[in-house]
């Protein structure tokens, strides 16, 4: 089972990035889990969403504290909220920054796993004219987990984002040209 | 033929009631269960549905329409939660005594307060003695299919009483989990038409529904809700069986998990069931006699059936996600350990109250209560009951 904790701020679109990934890894053919943990529902105030995937159907319904993954939409959220909490000494952090990589490094000294740096700000800027990183992320977490190759992932994301913005289809090849860019756009540090 | 499929367990109950396709709906908006009369709304705009949508100022008119759509003999539904259902509990009362069989999806959410919009199941238990049908769901497959056998088991004419179909609010509710999802037309076949002996809008034979009953007959019509809410055990297992027959998921009154050979055992409803599925197994590795047993009927409540499968137990948590303030432990607490007077004197229980305004329930939280019963098992002394998970 692959467990991943997505941390953003209410309209950042963790959420929807956790719902989406699942869709992909349903088409896949695994089992999936993809909920978001509600709050105060505010713009801005920090999120968590998750998503669990297994070949096996899962059970557990609960938060997940040993993540395999936690990816962190929002960099300023790093020190108010304990993003890395549990993470598993295999595990990843995927980080949307425009940091250095030494710089990098320093905001994760002492924890344990893989670091993979993406701007997904200026992704999503360049590519839709507006900041919500949840997209590229949502490819560079796809990437990182294994679950499809990335011509499969980029129609089977081409499929949900037809019917996601049926209403609003002049946003579908921004978004595409996002998960297309960031699908290699994340760096280990 | 069956298709595999992903959704929230919101999306799962408003996916069974556009598949059985009412006559009547009346609802009004409360977080959790929100998203089902929004999909309905959605289903009607689309010409999905026939159903007369009716949306009300409140859960109480919510209520009250659905009382008069099913006197007037119409298949009628609902979906509430917490306060709202509160402000239903009036009307609970009459939809069974008038013998309605209304189906509602209940998401169940705290009550307030403090204001909370998390699972605990404090709303339902509220109305565990309206005289509904209660039947839990662990998750969005559960709830999906108790939606389809909830109209068969209240339509029955040995039964002819409403029903909850309650899951978790978010942890199921807004949890997008596989699916199997029936063909409207296999739903269609096994739900089939309502055609009620006794209607309103009948006019060969005049009717008085909900009339004022004084002294000499009021206790009559409680003594044929005592036996509608008996003859409800035999057509929920007719049902169930049939289910199981057409689709291979089987139900029953309740679920025995490892209880073979189990020295300690939880029993709880709804989401957590999963969570401590899980838990059993990993003890089980260890060599620890762990079991689970998950009612998923709680009215009728299956006594008889409870004392059966905890037999042999040594030590048994019993788990309530809302504390009735007794000042001696929740509901399922007191329903439990009367089904095990006299029959299982032997059995050591302890009354957890967990879960509370959606505090999260963890695979190690039942470690630790598997941890407690076997030092119970073993000469500890505990308490009766206690709350677990919370800061004190």
């Amino acid at each position: 089972m692959i467990e991943i904790r997505w941390h953003g701020r209410g309209g950042q679109g963790a959420k929807t990035a956790a719902l989406l990934l699942a869709d992909a890894a349903f088409a896949t053919g695994l089992h999936v889990q993809g909920f978001p943990e509600y709050g105060p529902e505010r713009m801005g105030a920090p999120i968590t969403a998750y998503n669990r995937l297994d070949s096996k159907p899962i059970r557990v319904h609960s938060n997940i504290y040993a993540p395999d993954i936690v990816v962190i939409v929002d960099e300023s959220l790093i020190g108010a909220v304990d993003v890395t909490a549990g993470l598993k000494n295999t595990g990843s952090i995927v980080v949307n920054t425009d940091r250095p990589p030494s710089s990098v490094r320093e905001l994760f000294a002492g924890c344990p796993g893989a670091i993979y740096a993406i701007d997904a700000n200026e992704i999503s800027m360049r590519t839709l004219g507006k900041n919500l990183p949840n997209t590229p992320l949502l490819a560079a977490v796809a990437r990182l987990t294994g679950i499809m190759p990335e011509d499969e992932f980029i129609e089977n994301m081409e499929h949900s984002f037809m019917h996601k913005f049926s209403t609003k289809p002049e946003v579908i090849a921004g978004n595409m040209n996002a998960i297309k860019e960031a699908w290699k756009g994340a760096v280990l540090i | 033929m069956s298709r595999r499929d992903r959704l929230s367990g919101n999306e799962a109950a408003a996916t069974a009631i556009r598949q059985i396709d009412p006559d009547v709906i009346a609802a009004f908006p409360i977080t959790p269960s929100t998203e089902i009369p929004q999909y309905i709304s959605s289903f009607k705009a689309e010409g999905l549905i026939g159903t007369e949508f009716v949306t009300v100022e409140s859960e109480h008119s919510a209520m009250s329409a659905c009382i008069g759509a099913s006197a007037a003999g119409a298949r009628a539904m609902t979906a509430t939660s917490s306060a709202g259902m509160a402000l239903m509990y009036e009307l609970l009362y009459v939809a069974a005594s008038d013998r309605l069989p209304i189906v509602m999806a209940a998401v169940n959410r705290a009550l307030s307060g403090p204001i909370n919009i998390n699972a605990d199941h404090s709303d339902s238990m509220g109305a565990r003695d309206s005289g509904w049908i209660q039947i839990y769901s662990e998750n969005a497959q559960e709830a999906y299919d108790n939606m389809l056998m909830a109209n068969r088991i209240a339509e029955h004419p040995d039964v002819m009483l409403p029903i909850m179909i309650c899951q978790d609010g978010f942890i199921t509710s807004h949890a997008v989990e596989n699916i199997t999802i029936e063909d409207d037309s296999f739903v269609k076949d096994f739900v089939g038409e309502y055609n009620p002996e006794k209607y309103l809008l009948n006019p060969d034979e005049s009717l008085g529904v909900g009339p004022y009953s004084i002294s000499i007959f009021y206790m009559e019509i409680k003594r044929q809700q005592f036996e509608a809410m008996n003859n409800a055990r035999a057509v929920i297992a007719k049902v169930s069986a049939d289910f199981t027959a057409r689709t291979g998921r089987e139900y029953g009154m309740l679920e025995q998990y490892r209880m073979d050979g189990a020295e300690l055992g939880v029993l709880l409803m709804s989401s957590s069931a999963g969570t401590g599925k899980e838990a059993v197994d990993m003890l089980r590795e260890k060599g620890v006699k762990a079991g689970l047993v998950k009612i998923r009927v709680f009215r009728p409540f299956p006594a008889g059936e409870i004392a059966e499968a905890l037999r042999g137990l040594k030590a048994l948590g019993i788990m309530d996600k809302s504390d009735g303030f007794s000042g001696c432990g929740g509901p399922l607490g007191a329903e439990v350990r009367a089904a095990l007077y006299g029959k299982s004197d032997n059995i050591k229980t302890i009354n957890y109250v967990y879960g509370l305004g959606g505090r999260d329930v963890k695979v190690a939280d039942f470690e630790e209560i598997f941890a407690e019963l076997a030092a119970m098992r073993d000469g500890a002394e505990l308490p009766d009951c206690r709350y677990h998970g919370v800061r004190e």
